[in-house]
């Protein structure tokens, strides 16, 4: 790190840098590994045995690996977006208030699917939607979607509220004093202050649906495997670099994303 | 004056309709596929069990809940308190502790350090924290397991470097599965925390130095209490489901130690006990609630102390 | 932002409605199966030949598939029970009897497997995949008799603490019954109590109780009590893996293909029961999830190595301690889940 200790930064902080810089080390260690492995000419997930394109040969042709893959981020984009959208206009409603009856209430019950582990909500959910499946003969993706949906709320929720909570007022104000109308207030002066929360609400409900496993795994129906359920199924035998290279070829669409995201937001 | 109090109220119902209307998506999503089914493990926990897992319906019995605390041992034909479920819950919640700690004294300084890059660079630096967590999360703890082996690469840089001769088992131990869930969990404390960094004004930082505070002083006194939110979000948002973790635990704690999902797990599975595995839901929901509304009151309680 | 909402449910809708409508078509057919048990070259046969697209959705355990299963509604047409359930299945009205015994290839079905315990002449499954359930030891590290359970009910300091043991209730109960001198589906309970006793004291000596042979592959574990065909794969990492068959008596595995009472496509899934009765068709399943199969000459196709190899061919003095697990009274099933999850926790 360069730093110039003649200069005074009144933001900085001793070691902190240091903290980043060994944080973003570890974080990616494990990543680094697993793209390496999944360029290993034997079937170990832990010892190297030269070099091969072999796995990602393999994981191509194995249309349960790709269909997996797509599914998987099928679901984590639409679950993501509704989740959200739903969060942010319930955000709206929830912060910068008076109290009002009910508000509590409200406030616990977006919070509620986290404070319930997985695999609590996951049998739950086993046990009600089989019977909705059993009477209404329909089994197709919309209960994972209505479900992954479900538990992403409250966590694009938080950073979306965090946000709202600590904008000023004061340009809102204005803007009403000068007899803009709600809707102009709106889309002009409060949408883009809360940008920065919802695409981080966002990616967090992304992310968080795209990992999940548990609640997947008892709500799918035939045909509905995702990346993390297929692999949960190969645990019991022997991992493969066949889902490492799976999830290397994963990680080109999911950088452009971010990457995206990320340029989309620098322009604000 | 009677129209002008009309008008006030009317208004006021508006207002309220559309704080309803707002909310109701995200309300009704809920209720439908989170905690509208929930209401299933309240009556399962009551029922007689099934034979085959499941419950036998109709069969009211409170064996789900005696079974909670109270173990019925068939072979000496005793019932006795039960240590094994007791000692289940405390290492859960020791270890989910452990792990919010751990990712704050990381998380922390981690999203201080973006947020006091200059504007254009922040969000690269939050954009190379999240890109891991865009790799599939069993991929990752594989990756993790491949890290700790005893052919692994912590292994072989020990080993090589002379600090150890013979590799050190990390795998399958309580230290793994901590690394693990912190590993998988930081995202969820660094992105409330920067964004509640992010808009903090640092004019106050510099008041505070002008006043000669020490840099110490200005974190504890001005930093810190002024990204409160975000610090309480996060740690909310890693406790929880840390202490109800089940898929790290079970592949970097290699099975041997449970945490309370693979309990409760355990007895919708091969234990074939729902009533019990219901009512442990419950109980786990009850603490986690518990520890939630405590956490919220003390928190809530000082930052009033810190407001002047 | 309206826009944008009515256009992502307008995708979702249209998504989940496209993939009912799929659900209704009819050259699919949906495989649940264990995990990394489907050759993708038999899947590739199969639709060439008779044009139907095989789904594959997968899972961990037995009680997993059964608990969806009862639950119902899942959409599956197949699903691939052990023989330790297959009679709980048949029981609770979960299978169709589709009389695989009177298809074209079942003149292929190894005449052993069809008076089994779990479906007397076989109307409602064939099998998939069989095994065995044994010791796998590094030798490299330990040189002693492997023929036994000792190696982990009572560990050599060699292998003291790098031991994994699958969590299989069953599969364990069977061993540790049979080690203590006991038989299967025993209801003495001074006998289980010193089951009990010897498992929560074998337990201090393991390192994991899990699935996956891997951990082999880097040494982190020198023994396991796990499956022939998983001891198979490590062998052909670590040559000095070496698989046993425990004289106290070890148990044996089937897994069958079978279809479920609600399929949504049966005559689809009776195609493909009868397709993989054939011998080459029954290979390939074997090459890939490196078990055995339960049909006459499909060994002329199957991969040399695989079909001599030691773990897949027990040694003719050993036949005669194998043993299968068969379903339990339910009382007797209760004493050995409250042993099980005493060992768990």
């Amino acid at each position: 790190m360069a730093t110039k200790p003649q200069a005074f930064d009144p933001k900085s902080q001793p070691g902190f840098g240091f903290v980043a810089g060994a944080t973003i080390v570890a974080l990616y260690l494990p990543i680094i590994v697993l793209v390496a492995f999944a360029f290993n000419a034997t079937s170990s997930l832990g010892i190297w045995g030269g070099l091969s394109l072999n796995w990602f040969i393999k994981a191509w042709n194995n249309q349960q690996i790709v269909d997996a893959a797509i599914f998987s981020l099928w679901l984590a984009l639409v679950a993501g977006a509704l989740a959200t959208m739903m969060a942010t206009l319930a955000a709206l409603a929830m912060t910068r208030t008076a109290p009002y009856r009910g508000q509590t209430l409200a406030y616990a019950l977006i919070n509620q699917p986290l404070i319930v582990p997985e695999i609590v909500t996951a049998i739950s959910l086993l046990i009600v939607f089989s019977a909705v499946k059993a009477t209404t003969g329909y089994s197709g993706a919309g209960y994972l979607v209505l479900a992954h949906t479900a538990f992403c709320i409250p966590f694009a929720y938080l950073p979306i509220r965090a946000r709202l909570e600590g904008m000023d007022l004061t340009f809102e104000t204005a803007a009403a004093d000068l007899y803009a109308n709600p809707w102009k207030t709106f889309l002009h002066i409060t949408l883009p202050g809360m940008f920065p929360g919802i695409l981080a609400g966002f990616m967090l409900a992304f992310v968080v649906s795209l990992d999940d496993v548990v609640i997947t795994e008892l709500v799918k129906s035939g045909g509905q495997e995702t990346l993390p359920t297929f692999m949960l199924g190969q645990v019991r035998r022997d991992m493969t670099p066949e889902v490492n290279a799976a999830a290397t070829l994963l990680l080109i669409p999911s950088i452009l994303l971010v990457t995206a995201v990320h340029l989309i937001n620098r322009r604000k | 004056m009677a129209d002008a109090a009309e008008v006030a109220r009317r208004y006021q119902a508006a207002a309220a309709r559309r704080r309803w209307i707002l909310k109701a998506p995200a309300l009704l999503t809920i209720l439908l596929a989170s905690f509208g089914p929930l209401a299933v493990m309240l009556v399962y926990s009551v029922m007689e069990k099934g034979n085959y897992g499941g419950v036998a319906f109709g069969q009211f019995s409170l064996d789900g809940w005696t079974a909670v605390f109270f173990k019925y041992d068939p072979f000496d034909e005793t019932t006795s308190l039960v240590v094994a479920n007791l000692t289940v819950f405390l290492r859960s919640i020791k270890l989910a502790l452990v792990t919010t700690i751990a990712a704050l004294l990381v998380g922390f300084p981690t999203a201080y350090f973006i947020a006091t890059r200059p504007a254009e660079s922040r969000s690269q630096w939050l954009l190379l924290i999240t890109i891991p967590f865009w790799t599939n999360l069993l991929v990752r703890t594989f990756a993790i397991m491949g890290l700790l082996s005893n052919q692994g690469l912590v292994n072989n840089a020990l080993i090589w470097s002379g600090v150890i001769d013979k590799p050190l088992q990390m795998l399958f131990t309580d230290g793994a599965v901590l690394a693990g869930l912190v590993y998988v969990y930081l995202p969820l404390m660094v992105l409330p925390v920067y964004a509640s960094l992010e808009r903090m004004d640092f004019r106050l930082v510099e008041a505070g130095y002008d006043l000669y505070a020490t840099r110490w002083k200005v974190l504890r006194h001005i930093v810190i209490p002024s990204c409160k939110p975000g610090l309480i979000a996060g740690s909310i948002l890693v406790f929880i489901p840390a202490i109800g973790a089940y898929v790290t635990p079970r592949i970097l704690g290699g099975g041997k130690n449970m945490m309370m999902g693979n309990l409760i797990e355990l007895q919708f599975g091969q234990g074939r006990n729902w009533p019990l595995g219901a009512a442990l839901s419950i109980t786990l929901l009850a603490i986690v609630t518990v520890a939630l509304v405590v956490y919220i009151r003390n928190t809530a309680g000082k930052g009033g102390a810190h407001g002047h | 932002m309206r826009n944008l909402l009515t256009g992502l449910s307008a995708i979702a809708l249209v998504s989940t409605l496209g993939s009912a409508a799929s659900a209704q078509e009819g050259k699919v057919l949906s495989l649940y199966n264990w995990g990394n048990y489907t050759s993708p070259e038999l899947l590739a046969k199969f639709e060439a030949e008779t044009g139907i697209k095989v789904t594959v959705t997968e899972y961990d355990s037995n009680d997993t598939a059964l608990a969806k299963a009862r639950a119902g509604g899942t959409g599956f047409d197949m699903v691939v029970p052990s023989a330790n359930f297959m009679q709980i299945w048949i029981e609770e009205g979960l299978l169709l009897e589709s009389r695989p015994d009177q298809m074209e290839n079942f003149k292929n079905m190894d005449a052993r497997w069809i008076d089994v315990s779990w479906d007397q002449g076989r109307h409602y499954s064939v099998p998939w995949q069989w095994g065995t359930i044994g010791p796998v030891v590094a030798t490299e590290f330990y040189k002693g008799d492997i023929n036994t359970h000792a190696i982990w009910l009572d560990p050599p300091e060699e292998l003291e603490g790098k031991i994994n043991v699958p969590p299989e209730k069953n599969d364990v109960m069977y061993a540790a019954i049979r080690y203590m001198g006991g038989e299967w589906c025993t209801g003495d309970k001074e006998f289980l109590k010193g089951v009990r006793d010897k498992l929560l004291d074998a337990k201090q000596h393991w390192l994991s109780m899990d699935y996956g042979i891997e951990r082999m592959d880097s040494r982190d574990t020198l023994a396991q009590f796990y499956y022939n065909g998983a001891a198979f794969r490590a062998r052909e990492v670590n040559p000095d893996i070496r698989y046993g068959y425990p004289k106290e008596g070890y148990s044996m595995f089937m897994d069958s293909v079978a279809i479920l009472a609600d399929a949504p496509h049966p005559e689809n899934a009776k195609l493909f029961v009868n397709f993989i009765m054939a011998p080459e068709n029954a290979a390939l399943i074997s090459n890939f999830a490196t078990y055995s199969n339960g049909i006459l000459g499909s060994e002329a196709f199957m991969r040399p190595d695989l079909k001599d190899a030691p773990e897949l061919n027990t040694p003719a003095e050993l036949v005669e301690f194998g043993g299968w697990q068969d379903v339990c009274p339910t009382e007797v099933d209760e004493l050995y889940t409250s042993i099980w999850t005493d060992l768990m926790q």
